[in-house]
């Protein structure tokens, strides 16, 4: 079984980022973890997730926080005709799901 | 020197340990800052010119940062008055000062900061081609422009200095970046420019920065090489970790912020321990740019919507409910049509389920096994009336409708009568822009009173 990106990581938390970027902030908790998950973590995998061109996603490695920042412009404008989610903060919950391979 | 910046918290309505307060007040700060809006709860606020906040909660809280700013002989400063920071939000907070001022018998000089924009001016701006699209590119004409209830641009440090320097008490800024009340009297004062920025960001959510984000209190202390943040509860603590994370906090890139006057680089900022409250930060940088440009907001209608909840519990239904949910949708489409003869292009209409994807939408990868459904409908349209009406007419289909010809009739649970609500008008954001201006002052007003 490969493990889940939310069960390796410390928290995984996403926020809006003004009205118009989504920004995911991934904490792994370790030079451990962190080095597991940079290496294991596409951004093929990410982009597929939220249905969006791996071009648009903006990954940030942090390894002195032990962190990955990923961040997309909002599909929908925040609180636009169509938007589910006002703060897009359950955006982190579909990135926890990922498989870790 | 050293400028002592007094965060109650993120923002005025959210609530902060009074204890703590008390504690800071110990500290001897040069000025008590507190941010009063966002966009984050979306444009409804903006649309309309209204606040999020109870005004009960607001005032509460005014009232402890009013004394405790007269006890101190210190100004204090709002900024994004209201939630969206519109002329009627700036106009809302004047009307509370003076009525807890009358309360307390205090006499402060009142600066306000007017930072909302005449559409006119806009459209100019946008025909003489000063205003400039950001990432991601929104379409703007002068159309859209004209289409907005309300525009505001954010006031950046030196409009919150030009208040200051009126010699007043209190502030009450319009719409203004998260930071520019924070940073405006360290920079003003001559302390690091950057650090005076990179501070801001760090105390501009109170003690989100710590590992106790609800005590609220935090000071920021900017010095000439860099500053300071202590969390004041006793039970708040900043560590090198809390305080850089906070740089990732509903920032894009975590390394840098664009402000009207240039950008801060914390890339090389070190975090040092002092101890087990308070973090020393240097190493940041701040570049100044060659436009001074602020950015805008602007919110238009998209029309009026009605909802209608259904819950539904029958197994057979919430096994099938997205097929009884498409032909539901179906099926009232084409009635409105025949029958009332309101064609497709006059509304929207959808059903969300909630407990299967009414979050994620396609995005969702389980969608089965839920006990329970509710069935979320929401109809818009270009007046009340009529998505009030359609919504009205979809009633019974709700409660009612068969997924297939051969079965008896369901009824579902509609869970308080009437089962649809009108939600009145709803808004989007259009501006996703920046304006260039030659002087800072130039689309901003102050006004100025003594109570």
């Amino acid at each position: 079984m490969p493990s889940l990106l939310g069960d390796v990581c410390e928290k995984i938390r996403s926020k809006n980022a003004g009205p118009y970027w989504i920004t995911v902030d991934i904490f792994c908790g370790g030079s451990k973890r962190f080095n597991t998950v940079i290496n294991a973590l596409q951004n093929e995998q990410i982009a597929e997730c939220l249905q969006l061109p791996v071009a648009e996603l903006r990954r940030f490695d942090m390894p002195e926080l032990f962190a990955i920042k990923v961040s997309f412009a909002r599909p929908i404008v925040q609180g636009s005709a169509g938007d589910r989610d006002m703060h897009g903060a359950q955006y982190a919950v579909l990135i926890a799901q990922l498989a870790l391979e | 020197m050293t400028t002592r910046v007094l965060v109650p918290s993120g923002v005025l309505g959210l609530g902060f340990s009074e204890r703590a307060l008390a504690q800071a007040m110990q500290l001897k700060p040069d000025i008590i800052c507190i941010d009063g809006g966002s966009t984050d709860s979306g444009p409804a606020y903006l649309g309309t010119g209204t606040t999020k906040y109870s005004r009960a909660v607001c005032k509460a809280e005014w009232k402890l940062l009013m004394r405790a700013r007269h006890a101190l002989g210190i100004p204090l400063v709002i900024s994004s008055c209201g939630t969206c920071g519109t002329d009627s939000m700036v106009d809302w907070m004047f009307a509370l000062t003076r009525e807890i001022a009358t309360e307390l018998g205090q006499h402060p000089k009142v600066v306000s900061l007017y930072t909302e924009q005449i559409l006119s001016q806009v459209q100019n701006a946008f025909k003489t081609q000063r205003i400039q699209i950001l990432e991601p590119e929104v379409p703007l004409s002068e159309n859209i422009i004209k289409q907005c209830s309300h525009i505001v641009a954010l006031a950046g440090r030196e409009q919150i200095t030009a208040a200051l320097n009126c010699g007043a008490d209190i502030v009450l800024a319009g719409r203004a970046t998260d930071t520019a009340a924070l940073c405006a009297l360290p920079i003003a004062n001559g302390e690091h420019e950057a650090a005076a920025w990179h501070g801001a960001k760090i105390a501009e959510c109170g003690a989100f920065c710590s590992t106790n984000p609800s005590s609220g209190v935090v000071m920021l202390s900017v010095d000439q090489q860099g500053f300071t943040i202590q969390a004041i509860a006793d039970d708040a603590f900043c560590t090198p970790h809390s305080v850089s994370a906070h740089m990732l906090y509903e920032n894009a890139n975590p390394h840098q912020l664009v402000e009207p006057g240039g950008t801060l680089d914390a890339s090389n900022a070190t975090y040092t321990a002092i101890d087990r409250h308070t973090v020393r930060v240097e190493g940041s940088r701040w570049e100044t740019a060659k436009q001074y440009t602020v950015k805008l907001e602007g919110a238009r209608s998209r029309g009026f919507q009605t909802t209608i909840l259904a819950l539904i519990r029958d197994p057979h239904y919430v096994k099938n409910v997205h097929l009884w949910a498409d032909k539901l949708r179906a099926f009232l489409v084409d009635q409105l049509q025949t029958r009332l003869d309101i064609a497709p292009d006059q509304y929207s209409l959808e059903f969300r389920i909630i407990g299967s994807n009414a979050t994620f939408g396609a995005l969702e990868t389980k969608t089965e096994g839920a006990t329970e459904v509710g069935v979320l409908g929401i109809v818009t349209s270009s007046t009340q009336a009529l998505s009030d009406d359609i919504m009205r007419f979809a009633n019974p289909f709700v409660l009612h409708y068969p997924l297939t010809v051969d079965e008896p009739m369901p009824s579902f649970a509609f869970p308080y009568s009437p089962a649809e609500t009108s939600r009145g008008e709803t808004f989007e954001f259009c501006l996703n822009h920046v304006m260039r201006i030659d002087d800072p002052m130039q689309v901003f007003k102050l006004t100025q009173e003594v109570l």
